[in-house]
């Protein structure tokens, strides 16, 4: 039972941070139709600033959070003007290509610069832990502070979303790009906005990373990009609360299998859940099947 | 119909006259192992990009794990030829059987996914098999199984090299092949004229699937030493560059693609660690530029024409 309850809180913080990555993936894709592998190599850019920020500057959580997800969201609208713009109208495959050449050139650039080392993040939250059931379950403040931000920022992008004008033109033009650019949207603007809000969530899941596991490097984005991606399909491709249900789920199943043994299989079990479940709803598990017209 | 007309005993004395300049010159020195090494490189993408080419340029199926395949038929030529001291014959056909039972089990199941979906969907079974070769320690696990005696040389390479060549062109160009065609165009009028997409999909998938388990045969029998990671997503994705920067649906792009893109790669090796960065730079102006890649649809007419005229009399 404390196991359990023990897995159910580190499953929580780990999803949280899935679900934060998987939400960026989940816009772009819902907007452009583009699996944007670079996605990950930004959460990474934003461990980075926030590394940096509290390493060499020494600022406190919060500002450097705010500072990454700026940093992020500037760099996400660059990739998409330099990368993605011009290629808009080619074909779904180069478009993929050219994610992954960005992404490679992100994590690479970073091993140029800085090397391939490991660093240590530095411990800008004082450790609280609150234990329960005499010692077996521990409850540390990060994992409340990992969920609470987690949290305020869904509630604020659902805000965006719903609630905004830009939040409008992006549903708008998920749904019919050439149908919102008659009715006056500015495409490309909401296009941009989108990368940027997306990697902003990117970037503050990348200091959240730093500090719950103290760790960064240049080639971290890779695997929880691509773990992210599945929670994303997972609940259903363009669809913001398909992408939060998905990163949960993705987290306590990973904590779940690691915890009875199965650490080394954790990934194909991601992977494996992830097939069957496009099998049986190819949609994701909130999206609605469409029926195919001729 | 004749068997043999001119073209074809041009291709033949062609390639036979390539073979013979390519074993006379390794056997008097010309080639040195360092170039032998790349030559061999090239051949093996160029297996892997042309049977990739005809799962995701033909027949229109976008995958990601098609290292997965390659890794099989590795791992399994690896088994028979190091630990059950089997000729490497045998290693060559089973490693291309073993992958193409694994190509028609998965491609079942996920082959009735469309677009991104199954990419993502393959993408996975990657994954899962480099994950179980990792952790099975039959096959040497992390550390990566050792000691596969060399076999492959020019001779293999050339021959497995313009089998898959003749026989995917071959394929193409038959009916089956312009079904599978027909399911690229169009898949749903495809359905309608009759065609039954889910086994033609399946029979692309196997025979690709076969030719990269070959490859992968060959890999093995070639650097004594596989590892796992070897096999990732990422070769994968090198895998679908190349076809990419070829041209989707062109064999000869897919050989000229391999060709460039192993000596662009090797000339990167001496550069260091700016190897990558420039790598991706290349990748992202080469779908910039040629989006269509270097070949855009260029086929190889090899009886293309009388196979036709056949089709038709034979049907009308």
């Amino acid at each position: 039972m404390e196991q359990i309850i023990q897995q159910l809180i580190n499953g929580v913080s780990l999803g949280s941070i899935y679900a934060l990555i998987a939400l960026g993936y989940t816009m772009v894709y819902g907007i452009i139709n583009l699996i944007n592998f670079a996605h990950g190599d930004i959460y990474m850019m934003g461990a980075f600033v926030g590394y940096a920020l509290t390493t060499f500057l020494g600022l406190g959580f919060i500002p450097s959070l705010i500072a990454s997800m700026v940093a992020c969201s500037i760099l996400g609208m660059v990739v998409e003007k330099i990368a993605y713009k011009p290629l808009r109208n080619s074909s779904r495959i180069s478009l993929l290509i050219t994610a992954i050449s960005v992404s490679l050139f992100l994590q690479y650039i970073m091993v140029y610069f800085i090397g391939p080392e490991t660093r240590t993040f530095p411990n800008v939250l004082e450790s609280n832990r609150i234990t329960f059931f005499d010692g077996s379950v521990i409850l540390d403040t990060k994992n409340i502070y990992i969920l609470v931000i987690t949290i305020i920022l869904m509630i604020a992008l659902q805000y965006v979303v719903h609630r905004t004008k830009i939040g409008k033109a992006m549903r708008a033009v998920a749904l019919d790009k050439e149908a919102a650019e008659f009715m006056g949207v500015n495409v490309n603007k909401v296009i941009s906005y989108t990368f940027a809000i997306g990697s902003a969530l990117a970037g503050a899941a990348g200091v959240l990373v730093g500090i719950y596991y103290n760790t960064v490097d240049p080639l971290m984005g890779s695997g929880p990009g691509l773990k992210a991606f599945v929670a994303a399909v997972l609940g259903g491709i363009g669809l913001i609360p398909g992408a939060v249900f998905g990163g949960f789920f993705l987290g306590l199943v990973e904590t779940i299998v690691s915890a009875y043994g199965g650490s080394v299989y954790k990934d194909a079990v991601a992977f494996a859940i992830l097939i069957l479940i496009l099998l049986v709803k190819p949609a994701g598990l909130l999206g609605k099947n469409i029926k195919e017209k001729v | 119909m004749k068997s043999f007309n001119k073209r074809h005993i041009i291709m033949t004395i062609a390639i036979i006259a390539i073979y013979l300049l390519g074993k006379i010159l390794i056997d008097v020195g010309l080639i040195d192992s360092y170039l032998q090494l790349n030559i061999m490189v090239i051949g093996i993408n160029i297996i892997l990009a042309v049977s990739l080419n005809l799962i995701t340029g033909f027949t229109g199926q976008f995958t990601l794990g098609h290292a997965a395949f390659m890794a099989i038929g590795a791992y399994t030529s690896a088994v028979i030829t190091a630990k059950l001291n089997l000729p490497f014959i045998v290693g060559i056909i089973a490693a291309g059987l073993m992958a193409a039972i694994a190509g028609v089990l998965i491609g079942i199941p996920t082959l009735r996914l469309k677009g991104d979906y199954l990419a993502i969907a393959t993408l996975g079974f990657g994954e899962i098999i480099r994950i179980l070769a990792l952790n099975t320690d039959y096959i040497g696990g992390a550390i990566g199984f050792n000691d596969i005696p060399q076999y492959t040389n020019w001779t293999w390479i050339y021959s497995m090299v313009v089998l898959t060549i003749v026989l995917i062109t071959n394929f193409i160009n038959s009916y089956h092949g312009r079904a599978c065609i027909s399911i690229r165009e169009n898949e749903i009028a495809a359905e309608a004229m009759g065609i039954n997409t889910t086994f033609y999909k399946v029979l692309a998938f196997a025979i690709g699937a076969f030719f990269a388990g070959i490859a992968g045969a060959l890999y093995a029998n070639y650097f004594y030493f596989i590892k796992p990671d070897s096999f990732g997503f990422m070769k994968s994705i090198d895998i679908l560059v190349i076809v990419v920067f070829g041209g989707m649906g062109s064999i000869p792009g897919s050989i000229v693609g391999a060709i460039a893109l192993t000596v662009i790669s090797t000339f990167l090796q001496s550069i260091g660690n700016l190897r990558m960065v420039i790598y991706a730079v290349i990748l992202f102006l080469i779908m910039l530029y040629r989006p269509s890649g270097l070949m855009g649809k260029t086929e190889i007419k090899f009886l293309k024409k009388k196979e036709a005229k056949k089709y038709v009399s034979a049907k009308s």
